[in-house]
Parts: C-alpha cells; sequence; structure tokens
C-alpha cells in the first residue's frame, strides 16, 4: 500500500530565516500528530504540505503522487487534501449543509445526501445541516470544518491546531471525535499541535519537531518512554535534565544518587532525563537525597513541586493531592524506576543514536 | 489614473517655466488670496477641532440624557452641503459675508468630520486604562490631556485633516459668502479666460497646500503604537456624571444644533414657501432629480468596481506596487475636485477630443474623486474576511476566480454596498467637478440650483436645496451608524 504523506528531504525558508531544514516524514496511514513548542515550523510544514507555501528543496508526495519537488508544483487545488485551519475558517455566509457541500463537484452540491452522511460521520444531529456557523459551538464548528473537508474524499486531512481555540472540556471529547471519524472515513491525517498530552492522546505516531528539525518520530510510548534527545524529553515529558555519569553501560550517578538506566549508554558523562511523576518526595527522614521544596503548585488531583537540592539543581517532581508538602520544608527526593541517560561525551557513540551536534549541548535542568 | 491630476499640473506648470510663473505668482492679489486660504483653515480647522472633540466628549462620556439624540443631531449637518448652508445663512442675513462668516459658516457644515471618528475612537477605547490612571492618583483633566486624548488622536488627526481637505476644496459656500479663496479664484479664472495659465499656477499652489497637510498629519501622527496590548472584552466606560451643569450643556449642544441646521433649514423653508407662490417648474426639478440619481448610480457603481481590485491587492498581496497603488489613491483624496476637474478637462481635450464634454469624462472624474472612499469602506469589510477562508476554499478545489465569486465577493456584499451608496450619494452633492466638466444641458440638482443661487434667485433655488438635503439623510445616517460599533457584522467566530 503506497503511503497517505511521503516527505523527503524538505527545506523551506523565508529570506533570510530557514524554517524547516530537512524534514523527512512518512505517513503510512492513521493519525501522525506533529508536536513542538510554538515556533517550531510545523505550521510551515502544513502549509507547504497544502500547497501554500513553496518549498525550498525537497519532495512531497501524496497518496503516491507526486506534488512537490523538483520543478514540479501542483497547486493546492488539485492537491485533493483535507485542510482544516485553526478555529475551523467554516465560511459564515453559507449554511453548515452548504458549507459541508463546498467542495463537491458542482452537480452533486444541490443534494443533501452526502451533507448528512458527514455530519453522522462527526457525530453531530441532523438538524445543524440549515443552521449558520454563528449559531454553533465552537466543538461544533470545528467538527463542521473536519466534515467540510472530508466531504471530497481526501486521502489525506492537514489539521492546524485544531482543538487550540476549544474550551479545556470540549477539547479531549472533540479530539476523540475528531479522530473517530477521521477512522470511520479512512483517511490518514497530520495534526499540528503544540499540546504533548493531545498529540500523546490521539495520535497512533507522534513527531517531535524543535527549531525546524524532527528530532524524534515514533509511537506515542516510545517518545514519552525512550526520548531519543534530551529536547524530547524536557519537552515531552516535563523530565528534569541532571549532569551526570554512567558508571557502567546500565547504570549513572548524579545529584538524586546512583539510578539504573533504561537504555544502555558508554561509560561517562551523561544528561540524565528524570520525568516528574519518577520523583518521590518523603517527608525528612526517609530515604533519598535532601531537599528544600521550592514552590507548589496544587492542581486538585496532584500537585507539582521543584525542589532544590543542597548543590541548587532544581528537580520537578508530581505529588498526590494527600501529601502535599508547603514550600521551604526540607524533603527527601527519590527517583522511582530506570531513567534515561543521553552520552555527553565528545564523540559520537552508537549507542545513543543522537543526531549529529545534538549530544554535545548541555542541558540545564527545567524547573 | 489617481496621480492625473497631480501630474496634469505640475506638467502645465513645467511647461510654462519658473520664470512665468514666478512673475505670475508674485503679486498682492495672489498675496491676498493665500492670506485668505490661510486663515480660513487655520480658523476652520481650530473651531471643528473645539466642537468636535467637546461634542464627542459630552456625548460619549458624560451622564447627558438622550444621547442617541444628540449624536444624531450632531452628524446631522452633513446631511446639508456646505453650499446649501452658505446659501440658508446668506439668505437671512449678509452679515455673514466676512471672514467670521466664511468661519462660522464652515465650521457648523464641517465639524462632523471630527466629531465622528473620535466617537468612534472614544468608544473602542479600553476604559480600563483611563481607570488605571484615576486610580495613579490623576485628575479628569490630566486623564484626559495625558490619556484619552492621545490614544484617540490618529482619529482627530485625521478629521482634522479631513475639515482642511474641504476647507481648501470648498467652492459653492466660500463663493456665496462672498469670500474669496484659491479655489474660488481658480474657477473664476476658468469662467473668464477658460483655461488659462493662471488657473493652472493657483492651482497648483492648492495642490502644494494638500500635500503640505498630508504632510503634517503624518508627522503629528507619528509613529506610536497605540493598538490595544492584550486581548479580552472592554467594558463600557464610566460615565461623568453631569450634575447641576447638565441644563447648561443640553443648551449648548441645543444652540449648536439650532445655528447649524435650523437656520439654514428654516430659512430653506421659508424660499420654498416664498418659490412656490411663483410655481415650480416640476419638469426640471424631476428631470435634475433624475439626472442626479442616474449619476450618482452609474458614478458609485465605477467606483467601487474600480475599488474590489484596489482592495483586494493591499488587503491580500501586500507589495511596494500594492501599496504604492493604494497611496496614490489616497492623494487623490486630497486633490480638491476642482483640480481634478481641470486635469480631466485639459486631458480629455489634448488626448481624447472625442471625449470632451460627454459623461465619459464626469464619470472619470467621479470616480477619480471618490474612489478613497469606495476604497475605505471596502477596505473595512474585507479585512474582516480572515485568509483562512481562502486556503480553505483553495484546497478544497477553488482556483483564484471562484473562491472570489464563491467566498470574498458574498462576504463583502455589505461593503460594496455601503461602498456603493456613499460614493452615489457624494456624487448626487458634489458641485465643483461637475460644474467643470458636467456637458452642456446635463443639468443635476447641485448645479441647477447653483445656477439659481449664484444669481441671487433665492426662490428658485429652494426646491433642489430640498432635494439635495433629502438626497444626503441616508449618507449620513449610515456614516452615524457605522461611527457607533455595537452591531458589527458577525464572523464565524
Amino acid at each position: 500500500m503506497t503511503a497517505a504523506l511521503e516527505v523527503r528531504g524538505l527545506t523551506v525558508g523565508y529570506p533570510g530565516r530557514p524554517v524547516l531544514r530537512g524534514i523527512d516524514l512518512t505517513v503510512a496511514g492513521g493519525v501522525t500528530a506533529v508536536v513542538g513548542p510554538s515556533g517550531c515550523g510545523k505550521t510551515t510544514l502544513l502549509r507547504t504540505i497544502a500547497g501554500f507555501h513553496a518549498p525550498d528543496s525537497g519532495t512531497i508526495s501524496i497518496a503516491g503522487r507526486d506534488v512537490a519537488g523538483p520543478g514540479r508544483a501542483i497547486p493546492a487545488r488539485s492537491r485533493g487534501l483535507g485542510f482544516v485551519p485553526q478555529e475551523g475558517a467554516l465560511f459564515p455566509h453559507l449554511s453548515v449543509a452548504a458549507n459541508v457541500a463546498f467542495g463537491l463537484p458542482r452537480g452533486e452540491r444541490r443534494s443533501l445526501e452526502r451533507a448528512r452522511e458527514l455530519l453522522a460521520m462527526v457525530d453531530l444531529p441532523v438538524e445543524l445541516l440549515d443552521r449558520y456557523p454563528r449559531d454553533l459551538s465552537g466543538g461544533q464548528q470545528q467538527r463542521v470544518a473536519l466534515a467540510r473537508a472530508l466531504a471530497p474524499r481526501p486521502a489525506l486531512v492537514l489539521l492546524d491546531e485544531p482543538f487550540s481555540s476549544l474550551d479545556a472540556g470540549l477539547r479531549e471529547g472533540t479530539g476523540r471525535a475528531v479522530v473517530a471519524a477521521l477512522r470511520s472515513a479512512g483517511a490518514s491525517a497530520l495534526i499540528v499541535t503544540h499540546d504533548q498530552g493531545e498529540a500523546l492522546s490521539l495520535a497512533d505516531q507522534v513527531a517531535v519537531m524543535i527549531e525546524g528539525r524532527f528530532l524524534q518520530v515514533s509511537s506515542p510510548a516510545q517518545v514519552y518512554l525512550a526520548p531519543a534527545d534530551p529536547r524530547v524529553a524536557s519537552f515531552i515529558g516535563h523530565a528534569t535534565l541532571l549532569p551526570g555519569v554512567a558508571t557502567t553501560r546500565a547504570a549513572a550517578t548524579c545529584a538524586l544518587g546512583a539510578l539504573p538506566l533504561s537504555k544502555a549508554v558508554a561509560p561517562g558523562p551523561v544528561q540524565i532525563a528524570v520525568r516528574a511523576e519518577q520523583v518521590q518526595v518523603h517527608r525528612a527522614g526517609g530515604l533519598g537525597v535532601e531537599g528544600v521544596v521550592e514552590d507548589v503548585s496544587f492542581y486538585g488531583h496532584d500537585a507539582a513541586a521543584t525542589v532544590r537540592l543542597h548543590g541548587g539543581e532544581r528537580i520537578a517532581a508530581r505529588i498526590p493531592a494527600t501529601g502535599v508538602p508547603e514550600a521551604g520544608v526540607r524533603v527527601r527526593v527519590e527517583v522511582l524506576g530506570e531513567v534515561v541517560a543521553f552520552s555527553t561525551a565528545p564523540t559520537r557513540t552508537a549507542e545513543t543514536e543522537l543526531p549529529a551536534g545534538a549530544g554535545s549541548k548541555v542541558w540545564e535542568a527545567t524547573p | 489614473m489617481s496621480l492625473m491630476p497631480l501630474g496634469y499640473v505640475l506638467v502645465t506648470t513645467a511647461q510654462l517655466g519658473v520664470g512665468e510663473a514666478a512673475a505670475f505668482l508674485w503679486r498682492p492679489r495672489v498675496g491676498e488670496l493665500l492670506w485668505n486660504t490661510v486663515r480660513l483653515l487655520v480658523a476652520g480647522v481650530t473651531c471643528c477641532l473645539l466642537i468636535g472633540l467637546a461634542g464627542a466628549w459630552v456625548v460619549e462620556r458624560t451622564d447627558l440624557r438622550g444621547r442617541g439624540w444628540w449624536h444624531a443631531l450632531m452628524c446631522a449637518p452633513l446631511a446639508v452641503p456646505a453650499f446649501v448652508n452658505g446659501y440658508g445663512w446668506v439668505s437671512t442675513t449678509h452679515a455673514v459675508q466676512s471672514f467670521s462668516g466664511a468661519v462660522m459658516v464652515t465650521t457648523l457644515s464641517y465639524f462632523p468630520f471630527v466629531y465622528l471618528p473620535t466617537v468612534a475612537a472614544m468608544r473602542r477605547l479600553d476604559p480600563a486604562v483611563e481607570e488605571v490612571a484615576t486610580s495613579l492618583g490623576h485628575g479628569p483633566w490630566r486623564v484626559f490631556w495625558w490619556v484619552t486624548l492621545p490614544a484617540i488622536s490618529p482619529a482627530v488627526l485625521g478629521g482634522a485633516l479631513l475639515v482642511g481637505l474641504h476647507l481648501l476644496a470648498e467652492y459653492g459656500a466660500l463663493q456665496l459668502l462672498n469670500y474669496p479663496t484659491l479655489t474660488t479664484a481658480i474657477l473664476q479664472q476658468y469662467a473668464t479666460v477658460f483655461n488659462g495659465p493662471a488657473a493652472t499656477l493657483l492651482a497648483l499652489v492648492l495642490v502644494l497646500f494638500c500635500l503640505l497637510l498630508l504632510l503634517v498629519e503624518h508627522v503629528l501622527r507619528g509613529r506610536r503604537p497605540l493598538a490595544r496590548v492584550g486581548s479580552g472584552t472592554s467594558r463600557a466606560a464610566v460615565r461623568m456624571p453631569l450634575g447641576r451643569h447638565r441644563h447648561t450643556v443640553a443648551l449648548g449642544l441645543g444652540l449648536l444644533a439650532v445655528w447649524s441646521l435650523a437656520v439654514p433649514l428654516v430659512s430653506l423653508v421659508r424660499w420654498l414657501v416664498k418659490g412656490t407662490s411663483a410655481g415650480i417648474d416640476v419638469a426640471e426639478l424631476s428631470g435634475a432629480i433624475g439626472t442626479t440619481l442616474g449619476l450618482g448610480a452609474a458614478g458609485g457603481l465605477l467606483a467601487t468596481v474600480t475599488a474590489v481590485p484596489v482592495v483586494w491587492l493591499a488587503v491580500r498581496h501586500r507589495s511596494a506596487l500594492s501599496t504604492f497603488v493604494e497611496r496614490s489613491v489616497y492623494t487623490a483624496s486630497a486633490m480638491p475636485g476642482i483640480v481634478i476637474g481641470l486635469a480631466l478637462v485639459t486631458i480629455s481635450i489634448r488626448v481624447v477630443p472625442s471625449l470632451y464634454q460627454t459623461v465619459v469624462v464626469l464619470l472619470v472624474g467621479y470616480t477619480v474623486l471618490f474612489l478613497p472612499r469606495a476604497v475605505v469602506s471596502l477596505r473595512g469589510t474585507v479585512e474582516l474576511i480572515p485568509a483562512s477562508l481562502d486556503d480553505v476554499a483553495r484546497s478544497l478545489g477553488c482556483r483564484g476566480s471562484e473562491v472570489m465569486r464563491r467566498v470574498t465577493l458574498p462576504l463583502a456584499l455589505p461593503g460594496l454596498a455601503a461602498a456603493t451608496a456613499l460614493v452615489a450619494l457624494a456624487v448626487s452633492t458634489e458641485l465643483t467637478a461637475t460644474l467643470l466638466l458636467a456637458p452642456t444641458g446635463t443639468d443635476t440638482l447641485a448645479t441647477k440650483f447653483w445656477s439659481e443661487a449664484s444669481s441671487v434667485a433665492y426662490g428658485a433655488a429652494a426646491p433642489y436645496a430640498l432635494a439635495l438635503v433629502i438626497l444626503s439623510v441616508p449618507a449620513t445616517w449610515l456614516l452615524g451608524r457605522l461611527s457607533t460599533p455595537g452591531d458589527r457584522i458577525e464572523g464565524a467566530r
């Protein structure tokens, strides 16, 4: 089966400012999420695939058809993909039915059959067909926008931060409904988001982009549990990065003591990523390393705390709601389970599989 | 085409030669005209600023009762074309045929140009900024001077610029008031020696004045960032209680309304009654109404159709070229109707003599003159259309022309209608360029009125004046509505 989307060596820039620096991505099927901090270039990638922006070099093919490459540029209107921009962008002067039917051939626009079918697919009541976009809630607008994109039966749908404008309560339900509709329509999708939780929960494949490059493209669990780069660990898992030394291939010491490693690493200087939920905080007198609670944010179901060690390192911890310490209290911190280490030795080693240059940089602990 | 008038003035002057031009301009008569123009400009703009600002503040920021009605009354003078206003006053008392009379009549006609944008800006202003200033210990005057005024200054300056340009271009009212300025002198020159170099040279001076005004406004406006920082909805401002001054303020506004509306209208009705006793020539009146409406509709459509590509380029495809096109359109808004008229007369005689004295040239003149209004009105609507709608339409298989037909034009329809209406109404009451460009025998309400009023046939002029006022009411109502946002067109979100 041909991949829904195949991107090879894509570079895109504005004059004097490179944005994408060599992107490779294959979307075989299902939902792929491109996640990264704002300004990393993920929206530019989407707009380039959609055909609103011309690449400097590289190739793009959609469902086996080359749409951009050397001497080749298929205009956006002929790429045959669905596009759902931020906030949906429904046509305000058209009813829901006319919005959904917008991309259908002239003859099919009149019949409401396809529009009904699509509303059912995105789990909206048929009564909405005569309504206008201003009468819909944000979540409903987003679903209608997806129905409109799915109407011409595209092989691939591009969604640009589709849920960022929705209230937190609506976001999850709309996200699930959108993914379910994509699956039942048999379309592959590329979702751009800056929300790690959204990417991990909705996608089959997560591509982490930082500064115009993909640092890792793999399954949500892989990206979270086995980050390929310290930046992936700190962005996706809110991990604290600590300098340390790998004493053997399977253990390393750092300010939090000797820790077992989940992945073998060459002995020598390393960067250790400790995820917040791995950090246990005990009242003074238990196991672990001593520190002082610097600040606490209470969320209800749990709390996030920053603990300052004697050496000045700040460790992020997730604490169950029942045992939240106050700021200023002396505590002991302990790490549960194995941690991920990245070699920071100047020579590149086979085990770390880091992109060139990425491992040599020293990363500060995130608060 | 918008740069044609400017080019015409410069080229003709260059052909004349510097020596001859200087010799002509260096005369006491020209000096007198300059002095008249400058002092009218300064006094008129100052009075309009004072009345417009004070009126806007009272209507928008105090607890005055019946604010909706006062707002309507403050906009209403726009429905009385300045030359009709001048006629109303002159036919009541000849005491207004003086400098102070000219300042008074033009101020009463033009202060809404300051009032309208100022009211709109005050309403948009986030009152939280003023509240913060008050909480930091500033009194109401200091808050107004240091916080409110700087924030609304672009609107106030824009209004003052508009008043200035209108004062420079005004012909009818000043001629009736017997107050000679550059513009009235140009038309006199034109009438006596057709198209001598004198008219062109005076036009050059006039154009320089207009450009100078544009420059002054640009410099005063500066580059200060004035946009609101942060998001969220701003609340309505807390209104200042007038207390025991309430009646004084209401009386002041009432006097202003009487002065600006009642005097010209009562005098108009008086002459109407006197004039109709002799009988109205219904055929001539209805003929003039027909011509006026026809020219208005044609001019409105032509200007709007021309504005579409200008606005489209300016909003969606910003580039050096589109900025240049847009700016040159705005330059034309500073060109008085008389200069545009002169330029088109000369160019049509020299280049396409077959078109001279035809409706085509007249319509071209209207388009050049009023294109800026159409552009401004249309631009406001097109800017509200998110670019993402274009993207979606293209991803759903539309080519450019289809995007235009199925998405952009339907959404811009209110703007298109407003632009056409505004230009049509402006055309209906236009006097100066029409006098120069209208083919012989083509009489509009404005030119018919003018030929009667300027020969002191006040009674015969009255029906035309009344028709002009009635025609101007809808445009005035539209402008008054637009200046008070609140029920704006709602987008998808």
